[in-house]
């Protein structure tokens, strides 16, 4: 089908889709297996200017937006979602300085994320404060020029291998939601340091880390937008970030479908192929039907935030909802179609299946993106 | 297209060119056929079209010389520290068939230094002439004085066939020498031979990784020059009671060279040459696991050969390039080949297919490589071949 | 330093399968590509051209179409592209092909660097390279596998052996082919795309660059094909049947009866 894609998305997406399947697939299975960093990957996304594409062209990036970066982690995914998310994970830590930076704190920053010499991450998670992302405990103390950091962050993708993280503490607790600040804050100053590297069911070529603070000074001028203001630019970066987290899965999704398609085409049994039995080929359809919906639905919501829409929190959670949970149904029935060899680590499937479900959970659990559409329709239709 | 037509009266629309050709050049229009202008002339529809409906039309050539003024086989004897290479034998084996067939001499030209006992080698092994050129500053190989002296000698002695292996050295000279004197010259040839009715020399080649053979004249130009792979002619017996001529030609030896040789290196350190083995055991991506090639060592060992490879296990970096085995690696024709878990793609055979005998094993009944092995095996190399070893340990004890 | 790539489109279909009866070719498809080996010298010409702040210019001969192919080198290193294409040229062989190179070289002028693919996977016969180097009357060094330095007037390199490499000197302008042993090709960048984009493929014909006619194409071949057929592989195979034991057994008695100079290995 065609998608009616810019040439310049036609291009990104080529070569985005050449680094994947020639770069990426030939080492997937053995960076999921170690849990190596894709740095060698890195390098090439660099060099082929790709880690800019979502950048403002005066500092440095291509100048597109969120639906070059989906079409990126799309292409990406379908070879790894694990390695994707290093390029993925940056997007997430990087929007808070696109969309609320001052233009020091960008010509700061965003220059060596688009060049692809530095990777950022977000941090937002703690232990105690996931969907509830009000329970932050991690604090922020204006002492003199400086604000003094401490708490602990969990599961945060890219941490400890990004340089860039822009993280939301509590800067006032007795003013409740409005009492949380983002700020920037690198790698290297004294005070932050990382904790254990999480060990994955899926997803396992991305680094999954805690961020420790400890007494960590930060510069004044590292406050991102205004003190009170963590929450707001918190959401605002996820509901424009949610669709490349929609576009991950699928990635996984549609990659598992090209390996369940081909064996179904290769392997005999009962004297033909097994994508001779109708059985089969209605699981394959399905899928098919399931992945260009949610394609459909995540590539018109990236239209639609390109756009300049004003509000989207119910678009880009009903794509992250909807792309992810036809992730999880497409890999599971991909392993199914492949049967025993489905299972087993030497094909690529099972692998996928376990990198699938993470994007069910994070950037906020389908639950809570199923909450937050019935609220706005309620909201809309209170609107009227 | 200038040169080449389909001739509608004898064309039935079969469509045999259309298949045949290699750049998708051939179109049907209204059931006949069409050659559009994707045509390179490579020829091959001439060939297959069976109804002689593709007239191909050559026109005069430029530079073309009178033939009938050259005569004699040459070949390039290429030599290392004073002693020709195998492969300098093995063009005066095919050299000495085609003076035979002419009925012409033989010559081998050496360049070099010290070569009073390479000459008489050369001539023990066919040569009825050698031409040496022998001088300190020639010992090692450089293509700027290399290819003035040879140039020299063939304007000077108007031989009409020139071959030269096709080796590092060859693939440099030969191309060089044949721009210079504005000749044609034909490379990788697999088969020589003289044309009964005229006596010019056929020269067929694989093209297209193997996938075609071509066979190529020169008919208006001389010398008509070839190169030959190591280990695809055969070499004569070596006969002592041989006489022949030496001369030393009296040629212009370019000093003050600006193409200079400053250092020789080797890197490979194999007790056995591939190209030498009498036995090579060869593994392709079958194999499964770079790991499992010591299967693939422990076989050779035992048998005393050498290790081999298919080019995809050379790229995904199981073993060196220097073992494969291959239009892109080396041509081999050792007296037993292994075939494991190699497919037998067209590029792979290139390179062994003239082994004396061939033994397959691999788990795919369909593999290409059965169609040219003496003996297969279909199974699990992972299982045949430690029972092979076993086998081979207990009967050679 | 500014360097030319000489590049040639080859069909891609080397992958391809015989039809015996008929003896053609059964293509999928006749996609065109670039020569694989040509990429190696594309990327070592991006390289040099990147390291001296110079100019890359990609050179091929062939029909019209080939202008689509070179403007895709435009998105990994070069700076132009040049097409030579004339009815004139086909029907080249590797001599006809050196010369209408050589005339084009000549018109695109300031050259330090020609860089060549090892050869062609179409005719694989390796022999425009030095061929160029005679028809321009520069030096020439085939099979490099590392530039080990280059500078105003001079370029030492490894020349790739069957044992080992040679180190060579030569004065420039002078010829390199190289082999796949040199670089890994880059991926096309976006900036290079976009640079593709707007590149205008500079073609020239037979007059264009002052080529005499007699000298190209058919007429300015010494060689030429007389037939083309598929290979036959008229081979006696014995197919060894049995359980994997009764296989190794049987194989290895044959061939041991066959008397081969199989070298005992002395048990330590």
């Amino acid at each position: 089908m065609d998608y009616f894609l810019t040439e310049e998305q036609q291009m990104i997406k080529e070569i985005a889709a050449r680094i994947a399947q020639e770069k990426i697939k030939p080492v997937a299975l053995k960076y999921d297996e170690e849990g190596i960093f894709p740095r060698d990957i890195v390098k090439i996304l660099a060099d082929s200017d790709l880690c800019g594409v979502y950048i403002e062209e005066e500092y440095g990036g291509f100048g597109g937006g969120i639906f070059e970066m989906a079409l990126v982690v799309e292409e990406l995914s379908k070879a790894c979602g694990g390695i994707a998310l290093a390029f993925a994970g940056t997007g997430l830590g990087t929007y808070p300085i696109i969309l609320f930076g001052t233009d020091q704190q960008k010509q700061k920053y965003l220059p060596d994320i688009a060049a692809g010499t530095k990777l950022a991450a977000f941090g937002l998670t703690e232990a105690n404060a996931g969907s509830d992302a009000a329970g932050i405990q991690t604090t922020a103390v204006l002492d003199g020029d400086e604000y003094v950091l401490n708490g602990t962050k969990q599961w945060i993708t890219n941490g400890g291998e990004a340089d860039v993280y822009t993280v939301i503490a509590c800067t006032d607790r007795s003013k409740g939601a409005r009492g949380f600040s983002a700020f920037i804050v690198e790698k290297g100053t004294p005070g932050f340091s990382f904790g254990k590297k999480e060990n994955k069911m899926g997803i396992r070529a991305s680094v999954t880390s805690e961020l420790v603070f400890e007494d960590c000074r930060i510069p004044k001028e590292n406050l991102l937008y205004r003190e009170g203001m963590g929450f707001i630019v918190a959401m605002k970066t996820l509901d424009r970030t949610r669709p490349g987290v929609a576009s991950q899965a699928l990635g996984i999704a549609q990659g598992a479908l090209d390996e369940a398609l081909k064996y179904s085409q290769e392997r005999e049994q009962f004297g033909k192929t097994i994508s001779s039995f109708q059985a089969v080929q209605h699981m394959l359809a399905d899928m098919a039907i399931q992945i260009e919906a949610a394609r459909a639905l995540v590539y018109q919501t990236c239209r639609y935030i390109d756009g300049g829409a004003k509000s989207f929190s119910k678009e880009s959670a009903m794509s992250k909802v909807f792309a992810s949970d036809t992730a999880m149904k497409v890999t599971i029935d991909a392993v199914q179609v492949m049967g025993g060899y489905g299972y087993m680590k030497e094909y690529p499937v099972e692998k996928m299946m376990r990198d699938a479900k993470i994007t069910q959970i994070y950037e906020g659990t389908n639950q809570i993106q199923r909450n937050v559409i019935a609220l706005e329709m309620i909201k809309e239709l209170k609107g009227k | 297209m200038a040169g080449i037509k389909i001739l509608k009266d004898k064309c039935v629309g079969c469509k045999l060119c259309v298949g045949a050709c290699p750049f998708g050049a051939i179109v049907m229009i209204e059931r006949k056929a069409e050659i559009t202008d994707a045509c390179t002339l490579c020829g091959a529809c001439v060939s297959a079209c069976k109804f002689d409906a593709i007239d191909f039309e050559r026109g005069a050539v430029a530079n073309a010389v009178d033939v009938s003024k050259y005569s004699g086989i040459w070949v390039f004897a290429e030599q290392k520290d004073g002693e020709p290479e195998s492969i300098a034998y093995e063009l005066l084996g095919v050299g000495r068939e085609l003076a035979d067939a002419r009925g012409t001499t033989l010559s081998a030209v050496i360049i070099g230094s010290n070569l009073d006992d390479a000459c008489k080698k050369l001539i023990a092994k066919g040569a009825d002439k050698v031409f040496v050129v022998d001088d300190e500053g020639l010992e090692k190989f450089n293509d700027e004085s290399y290819s003035s002296i040879f140039t020299q000698l063939i304007y000077k002695n108007k031989p009409e066939i020139v071959l030269l292996g096709a080796t590092t050295y060859g693939r440099s000279l030969a191309p060089r020498v044949a721009s210079r004197i504005n000749t044609g010259l034909t490379a990788d040839c697999t088969k020589l031979e003289i044309d009964p009715a005229d006596g010019k020399l056929l020269q067929t080649r694989p093209a297209f990784g193997g996938n075609l053979m071509a066979t190529i004249i020169c008919p208006n130009h001389r010398p008509q020059m070839a190169t030959v792979r190591h280990k695809v002619m055969k070499e004569m017996e070596a006969d002592e009671t041989r006489t022949g001529e030496i001369i030393r030609p009296d040629v212009k030896i370019p000093r003050d060279l600006v193409v200079k040789v400053k250092d020789i290196v080797k890197t490979i350190t194999e007790m056995v040459p591939l190209t030498e083995a009498d036995i090579i055991v060869s593994g392709g991506r079958g194999m499964g696991d770079p790991k499992n090639f010591a299967l693939i060592s422990e076989l050779a060992e035992v048998l005393g050969g050498a290790v081999g490879a298919s080019r995809a296990t050379v790229d995904a970096g199981w073993i060196e390039y220097s073992h494969q085995v291959g239009q892109t690696g080396q041509t081999v024709g050792p007296q037993v080949y292994f075939a494991c878990g190699i497919s037998g793609a067209i590029q792979h055979l290139a390179g062994m297919s003239s082994s004396d005998t061939i033994i397959a094993i691999n788990k795919n009944p369909d593999a290409p490589i059965f169609k040219v092995a003496n003996f297969g095996i279909v199974g699990d190399v992972m299982e045949v071949l430690p029972l092979l070893i076993k086998e081979f340990k207990a009967a050679l004890k | 330093m500014n360097v030319i790539v000489c590049v040639k489109q080859v069909p891609g279909t080397n992958e391809v399968k015989m039809n015996k009866e008929t003896n053609t070719i059964i293509r999928e498809g006749v996609e065109a590509i670039i020569n694989p080996f040509d990429t190696y010298a594309i990327e070592e010409g991006a390289r040099i051209k990147e390291e001296t702040s110079g100019k890359a210019t990609v050179l091929s001969m062939g029909i019209p179409s080939v202008a689509e192919l070179l403007k895709e080198t435009i998105s990994v290193g070069m700076d132009e592209a040049v097409l030579l294409s004339d009815r004139a040229f086909a029907g080249s062989d590797s001599l006809a092909t050196s010369y209408a190179l050589s005339m084009g070289i000549k018109k695109i002028g300031d050259y330090d660097l020609i860089i060549c693919g090892k050869q062609a996977m179409d005719g694989d016969t390796a022999q425009v390279g030095p061929g160029l180097a005679e028809k321009l009357g520069i030096p020439h060094t085939t099979y490099v596998r590392k530039i080990e330095e280059i500078r105003e007037g001079y370029i030492r390199c490894q020349r790739m052996t069957e044992d080992g490499y040679e180190v060579i000197e030569m004065p420039l302008p002078a010829v390199i082919t190289v082999v796949k042993e040199i670089n890994e090709p880059r991926l096309p960048s976006l900036k290079g795309k976009m640079k593709a984009k707007k590149t205008e493929v500079t073609v020239w014909t037979a007059d264009d660059i002052g080529a005499d006619k007699a000298l190209c194409g058919l007429s300015g071949s010494p060689t030429q094909v007389v037939k083309t057929f598929v290979p036959e592989h008229n081979v006696d195979s014995e197919m060894i049947e049995g359980t994997p034991e009764e296989q190794a057994r049987n194989l290895a008695r044959k061939l041991l009866s066959m008397q081969f100079a199989i070298q005992v290995q002395e048990e330590e």
